[in-house]
């Protein structure tokens, strides 16, 4: 689809429906900042957007290496999306390591545009070029622009008096406003954001201005580009919208959810990638009665949730796999103090320290049952950066209804990715106010509610409630200390039963597209965007194919066997090798089957598609009249 | 010298003055300690000091990791929590932020405290988190029957070390003051009164407050502490300490520390023309000098007890809190709506 309308210089507008651009560049370059910076442009220009930062874990790694390459993917869209393109249409690369990194991923055809600055003999040898391959003819299958970047800029930049390293840590800007031009963008957002981020160095302020308006005025100028694109604004549904990371969503959803409880958010966290821009943000967040607890360990973040969940706190902790081992021996004992603690696992692969910027979901079996004895606890998991807010509020809910510690599974991708957020209205909230026990006639710490089987909340300070817990096993109802053999048999059985009551107040488990047919293609977390997206290509085309999504991982929805067993076979595609494929198929007798990567990046749209169509063409369906 | 930890005592709940006695403290469970053990002892005193404070009974919390001393909450009857291994402090650091108008007390054992908890005991000592530690130091591990701990000495013939440990004691009260605890203090089970007045002290200080209590497990290390805490000779072979006093020593009242340099010695008063002047004066708020007494140790010099080091710090509960109201009174009480609306935002029609 595309209108071609002139320009003044006689340089085509092509109208497309959706661009994916990726930023590379050494990890000193401000890739993270270009992007961010493209991406909120494009937010704000009401494009349906989603980002995909990829960054290594060295902070610099040597200049010019391939390990410190840094990248920032974004698709924008005038149509809904819900992944950050399998590949991207466009790949600005800074340098060789850049190019040499990224370019495997760059459809023929696609275009490339390159500094041709860093194309040195020394830099085109850190990684290994032989020969330079702007000049050599090896890009010849992709839409090459060779723009000396890092020249432009510095003429740009003359006179002002910034010395050498300072103009080249503008040189970002020029790329990005040379990116503004080709999909003309407003640099208006930018601009504020230099203007109010450097308010205090002026002449850092006016580098930066300039160097975006340099890149900007190249592509106006230059006769290179013979085309730019606008891709119009998405029909999303009517609000107001911010950009959010899942990340951000994570903190602003506890933050809500301790509001809507009416109790203080106390968060004790260690820092760990990538879960530590959760504490950097609620650590800003004082004025709404936020503490947070920065601990000497990972063990004493999560005994410090629990000691405020005792106090009457919301007491909730983040971390990463790694750390999640540490807290696992404190988290059995919120199983068995019964307290309402929040766990955040923003996963990355793994084992071990593993690739700590990179995504996974290898932590599912490692939070249902990586602690000693029956330690059952709930486990919920968004499947988008927005829904991150969501699922904050949800697992307050249930830990403070059912008083169990609650599992929130998020990961890198979601963490770091992001996309248009419609901002909920307050009223829409629930309440998620439940009173503590005042009451001491008839005070037991172990009798239960009835419906939720859920243990008073009786915190210190109560007069009349004096009452002693712990890890020990507990008495029935009376809650001492207890070796008795059948009350052990009870309690642990009670513990399961009061797990598996959460499944009678959450929603059944949704089908996206027939309620029965041939495939059904079950996910969970932040695969949710690839799945929908190859499962609507396959129903574009005819196909009898079902996409559901669980964000209830324990208990499991009460319906979820239902579902299974509603279609011919069931794909189970995740970023680990069969964790939620072993539980299905242990929990249901259901012959899953599973479709595993674990390269540190989310599936791609393509991959899924054709794994889809492999298993139908297995079943012996006959492939779609648009198969593609 | 600066005041005495009397700058900053914990303020009981304001209203009528509340009067309990030690049986107000007593819970409904049998204590289970083997008999003879000195936790008795501790419990006795820990019963008996608790209506000087003036804390109502539900706002005064124990919690206590793992080992025997760790049963101790069970038999209080005031809010309790047994916790895991090591980990007291951690808990007790997030109630107390959650909860400052708490008085909140850490029981805890060698191996609980310096071994696998040293970390978390490390770490809430420099914050200063208004809590009182109470450290049983019996030298053993007793509750998983008689294996070496941290305070166990070099050569120590156990279970786990048949052939004599290879590895060193720590100084329990040279870590506390490394950690930068604002009160460090060491008493003995059997010495009741002494025992009384200290957890006394540590009861009304604000902040961090770290007491080592020596301690007898008759079963597994029995004797542990009895060259220089037995009755006949425990007033010539410990040192009690009073802040802005001589440090004078013996049943004669005879014998005292001195500086020689900057090094401690034991002299005899009277003896080569020494008087008590030439003494060394303990100064609870001197660095150098609860560095030294940290230092000193049965048989080379009596063992020091009583107030090693108490100073005023703010803590970190009343920080952390401050902070709050700080950017509360800058900023106004968070609006949800603001916050959920802030940054740039455009609206769908």
């Amino acid at each position: 689809m595309s209108t071609g309308t002139k320009t003044e210089r006689a340089v085509q507008t092509r109208e497309l429906e959706r661009v994916t651009i990726r930023f590379a560049g050494d990890s000193g370059d401000g890739m993270q900042l270009t992007g961010t910076q493209f991406t909120r442009t494009a937010a704000a220009f009401g494009n349906d957007i989603s980002t995909f930062p990829d960054f290594p874990a060295e902070i610099r790694a040597p200049a010019g290496s391939l390990p410190g390459v840094s990248g920032f993917q974004l698709s924008f869209s005038s149509s809904d999306i819900h992944t950050p393109g399998d590949a991207p249409d466009v790949l600005v690369a800074m340098n060789p390591a850049a190019l040499k990194a990224n370019l495997g991923e760059l459809p023929p055809g696609g275009a490339l545009i390159v500094n041709t600055d860093a194309f040195t003999t020394q830099n085109l040898a850190k990684v290994g070029y032989k020969s330079n391959p702007l000049t050599d003819g090896s890009l010849s299958q992709w839409t090459v622009f060779n723009v000396p970047i890092s020249t432009l800029n510095s003429g740009a930049l003359e006179g002002l008096g910034l010395t050498n390293k300072q103009v080249d840590l503008t040189k970002n800007f020029f790329a990005l406003g040379l990116m503004f031009w080709l999909y003309e963008r407003d640099m208006g957002p930018t601009l504020a954001w230099i203007e109010a981020k450097f308010a205090k160095r002026a002449e850092i302020a006016e580098g930066n201005r300039r160097a975006l308006r340099a890149g900007y005025n190249f592509g106006e100028t230059t006769e290179i580009f013979h085309e730019r694109y606008i891709v119009p604004p998405a029909h999303l549904p009517p609000g107001t919208y911010r950009n959010i990371t899942g990340n951000e969503a994570t903190a602003l959803g506890f933050v809500a959810a301790a509001q809507l409880a009416g109790r203080d958010l106390f968060y004790g966290s260690y820092p760990i990638t990538p879960a530590s821009d959760i504490l950097h943000q609620l650590a800003g967040y004082k004025n709404f009665g936020v503490k947070t607890f920065q601990a000497e360990d990972e063990i004493a973040a999560v005994g410090a949730a629990i000691g405020a969940a005792y106090g009457g706190a919301i007491g909730l902790t983040a971390s990463s796999g790694p750390g999640i081992a540490l807290k696992s021996e404190a988290m059995g004992l919120a199983v068995m103090v019964e307290l309402p603690v929040v766990i955040v696992d923003v996963q990355r692969a793994g084992p071990s320290t593993g690739m700590p910027t990179k995504t996974e979901q290898g932590d599912l079996l490692q939070v249902l049952f990586g602690r000693n004895g029956e330690s059952p606890l709930v486990v919920l998991a968004p499947a988008t950066p927005g829904e991150c807010f969501d699922y904050a509020i949800e697992a307050v809910r249930i830990a403070t209804t059912y008083m169990t510690p609650v599992v929130y599974l998020s990961d890198a991708f979601l963490a770091n990715g992001a996309e248009p957020w419609r901002i909920p209205a307050l009223d829409g909230l629930p309440d998620l106010t439940v009173p503590n026990r005042t009451e001491p006639d008839g005070f037991f710490p172990y009798a239960r509610d009835p419906k939720t089987l859920a243990r008073p909340w009786a915190v210190p300070g109560t007069p009349g409630l004096e009452h002693r817990v712990g890890g020990l096993e507990k008495a029935d109802i009376g809650g001492n200390v207890s070796y008795d053999p059948e009350n052990h048999h009870r309690m642990t059985e009670l513990r399961q039963a009061k797990v598996d009551r959460v499944a009678d107040g959450i929603p059944p488990l949704e089908v996206h597209g027939p309620a029965k047919g041939d495939l059904l293609v079950l996910g969970w977390g932040s695969t949710y965007g690839a799945i929908r997206s190859a499962v609507e290509r396959l129903q574009a085309d005819g196909e009898s194919v079902a996409h559901a999504h669980l964000r209830y991982l324990n208990p499991l929805p009460a319906n979820t066997g239902d579902v299974l067993r509603s279609f011919r076979r069931v794909l189970v595609p995740e970023l680990n090798l069969g964790q939620l494929q072993l539980l299905i198929r242990g929990r249901y007798l259901v012959d899953a089957i599973g479709y595993h990567r674990v390269r540190g990046k989310p599936f791609r749209i393509s991959e899924l598609e054709a794994e889809a169509r492999r298993q139908l063409a297995e079943l012996g369906v006959p492939a779609g009249s648009a198969t593609r | 010298m600066t005041q005495r930890d009397g700058h900053g005592a914990v303020a009981p709940p304001a209203g009528e003055p509340i009067q309990l006695g030690r049986k107000d403290f007593v819970s409904d469970q049998e204590v289970r300690w083997c008999p003879g053990c000195g936790d008795y002892s501790i419990l006795a005193q820990t019963q008996r000091v608790m209506p000087d404070f003036g804390y109502p009974r539900e706002n005064i919390v124990f919690i206590s990791g793992i080992g025997c001393s760790g049963r101790l909450p069970y038999y209080m009857n005031t809010y309790g929590f047994h916790s895991i291994h090591g980990r007291a402090p951690t808990l007790a650091a997030g109630l107390k932020a959650a909860r400052p108008d708490l008085m909140v007390w850490v029981i805890t054992g060698d191996g609980d405290a310096l071994s696998i908890g040293g970390n978390h005991l490390l770490h809430t000592l420099r914050r200063n988190v208004d809590v009182r530690i109470v450290m049983f130091n019996n030298r053993i591990y007793g509750l998983t029957k008689g294996q070496a701990s941290p305070t166990s000495e070099m050569g120590k013939v156990t279970k786990s070390s048949p052939f004599g440990t290879v590895d060193y004691p720590v100084s329990p009260l040279a870590v506390a003051l490394a950690a930068e605890a604002t009160f460090i203090a060491r008493s003995v089970d059997t010495f009741t009164d002494h025992l009384k007045g200290t957890l006394d002290r540590a009861g009304h200080h604000r902040g961090s407050a770290f007491v080592e209590v020596l301690q007898n497990c008759n079963i597994f290390n029995d004797g542990a502490h009895r060259e220089f805490t037995d009755r006949e000779v425990r007033e010539d072979r410990t040192l009690t300490l009073e802040h802005g006093a001589p440090m004078i020593f013996g049943k004669e009242r005879d014998r005292g520390i001195r500086l020689n340099g900057h090094q401690p010695e034991v002299v005899t008063l009277g003896q080569d023309g020494i008087t008590e002047a030439d003494l060394l004066v303990h100064d609870e708020t001197d660095p150098l000098i609860a560095f030294m007494l940290s230092r000193i140790y049965w048989p080379e010099f009596p063992v020091p007890v009583g107030v090693i080091r108490s100073i005023a710090r703010p803590t970190h509960d009343q920080m952390l809190n401050d902070q709050i109201a700080g950017a509360i009174a800058a900023r106004g009480r968070g609006d949800l709506k603001r916050l959920l609306n802030a940054g740039e935002t455009w609206t769908v029609e």
